[in-house]
């Protein structure tokens, strides 16, 4: 844990200083050397662990339409449910074009380790490469869920409150899609990530 | 005896505060609270000892900050971290009408608040910080069944065009602080933590205003924090707004 806030302490100084180096005019580029979409999330700088515990940023995932929602596992009101609208858009969307990652963002990092990840995408099937279970410090945490317009608090030791979207990003990492509420009609989300990922 | 020792020594550091350089950071003695929102019911926070700037970042604070990091500039913010009325009373990336200079910085967004406190480093500070904080008087640390301390807040949320004056004009709280209450609406770091909706399991707020009986002091005291709160739930962090500003913690 200790080697995790190391890292993003680092990643966050280096993003306070780097903003020096857009002085010249220099826009952020990708990997492809595309200007970065001022709506893209690949901005943040924080980095994340996987349920595999390796380290990760949201860059790493460019070229793939992204569909994030932010859970907690020892969840037992909304999140069950928050997780079956996820199967169930998964299950919909199906193979398409371009990759389409579904990504499962602990709001209880201290909690959610990556094993306890782990064994959450176990016991819910979700082992296939498509899922990925994201854990990061609190204050990233906050950020993310900043970014995506989620609201969360600790209400009790071990439950949180917090609102249910989920939220649907293009190969450029540009937020196209929010659905928010639970178990709602997922049509639209579907064709949304349809569009994304042609 | 002990009285006149007290309001003695108050008065002197009062007169210290006064007269010495308002720019800076105050000490706030940590201490246990209950805030209106976010605990349970009658539920104290403990709050840890910290330091806060004295004064609202200031348009010319905010002018230096986006001089070395230009990627806050006006025109080159991303639209993920800020709307499109990011600075929109500046009259170019970096110049705004000088009128303007001492007045607190407002319409930025929290992902820039954010960015200025921590290449400083500093942070923003949290709800219950800034709760804690504001809850002060002129002379005591909690001053909230005060009344009068209650009518002045309202007072000033009821002003118009507060954000254009200058910071520090008016007199600090307790702790040396100005403005909490006076000027504009303040960033926290977790506002995103305030849900005074449908999906807020633990509903602290509910009951608060069931019918518009006589308004005793808590009454007051709890509509004044019932305005930021609700004020905190219905905003977004790439919001920036004209009346919404902030200042940094450590």
């Amino acid at each position: 844990m200790k080697s995790l806030f190391f890292v993003i302490g680092c990643v966050l100084i280096a993003a306070c200083s780097g903003t020096t180096e857009t002085a010249n005019g220099s826009a952020e580029k990708t990997a492809a050397g595309e200007e970065i979409d001022g709506m893209s999330i690949y901005q943040l700088t924080s980095s994340w662990q996987t349920q595999d515990g390796n380290e990760m940023t949201w860059k790493d995932l460019e070229g793939e339409v992204l569909v994030a929602v932010m859970i907690y596992t020892s969840c037992k009101a909304a999140c069950p449910r928050l997780v079956a609208d996820m199967k169930n858009l998964e299950e919909k969307v199906g193979k398409t074009p371009v990759p389409v990652r579904y990504i499962l963002v602990s709001i209880d990092p201290e909690t959610d380790t990556p094993e306890r990840l782990k064994e959450f995408a176990g016991l819910n099937h979700m082992d296939g490469g498509q899922w990925l279970f994201l854990r990061s410090t609190e204050d990233n945490t906050r950020e993310f869920a900043n970014v995506m317009a989620v609201k969360y608090a600790r209400i009790s030791p071990l439950d949180f409150s917090h609102s249910n979207i989920i939220s649907v990003f293009d190969r450029k990492g540009a937020m196209v899609h929010q659905m928010e509420g639970l178990a709602v009609n997922n049509e639209q989300t579907v064709e949304a990530i349809l569009t994304a990922s042609r | 005896m002990q009285t006149p020792v007290f309001i003695f020594f108050s008065a002197l550091l009062l007169g210290m505060t006064q007269g010495t350089v308002k720019n800076g950071m105050s000490r706030v003695e940590g201490g246990r609270y209950v805030p209106m929102y976010g605990a349970g019911k009658n539920e104290m926070v403990t709050v840890a000892s910290f330091e806060m700037d004295r004064l609202p970042v200031t348009n010319a604070d905010f002018m230096a900050f986006v001089k070395q990091f230009p990627r806050w500039k006006k025109s080159a913010a991303p639209r993920l971290f800020a709307d499109a009325g990011y600075l929109k009373n500046w009259t170019e990336d970096l110049s705004f009408p000088p009128s303007l200079s001492e007045a607190p910085v407002t319409n930025v967004s929290w992902f820039a608040a954010k960015a200025y406190c921590e290449c400083q480093d500093k942070r923003l500070p949290t709800t219950h910080e800034w709760e804690f904080a504001a809850m002060a008087g002129y002379q005591h640390r909690d001053e909230r069944r005060d009344s009068l301390f209650s009518a002045r807040i309202l007072a000033a949320y009821e002003t118009p065009k507060t954000y254009l004056k200058p910071v520090g004009q008016s007199r600090p709280n307790y702790w040396g602080l100005y403005n909490l209450n006076e000027l504009v609406w303040e960033w926290t770091s977790d506002f995103g933590s305030v849900m005074m909706s449908g999906e807020n399991r633990n509903a602290d707020a509910r009951d608060l205003f069931c019918g518009a009986g006589s308004l005793n002091a808590t009454d007051l005291m709890n509509y004044a924090a019932f305005m930021r709160y609700a004020f905190r739930s219905s905003i977004q962090a790439r919001f920036t707004i004209n009346n919404l500003g902030f200042r940094c913690a450590r």
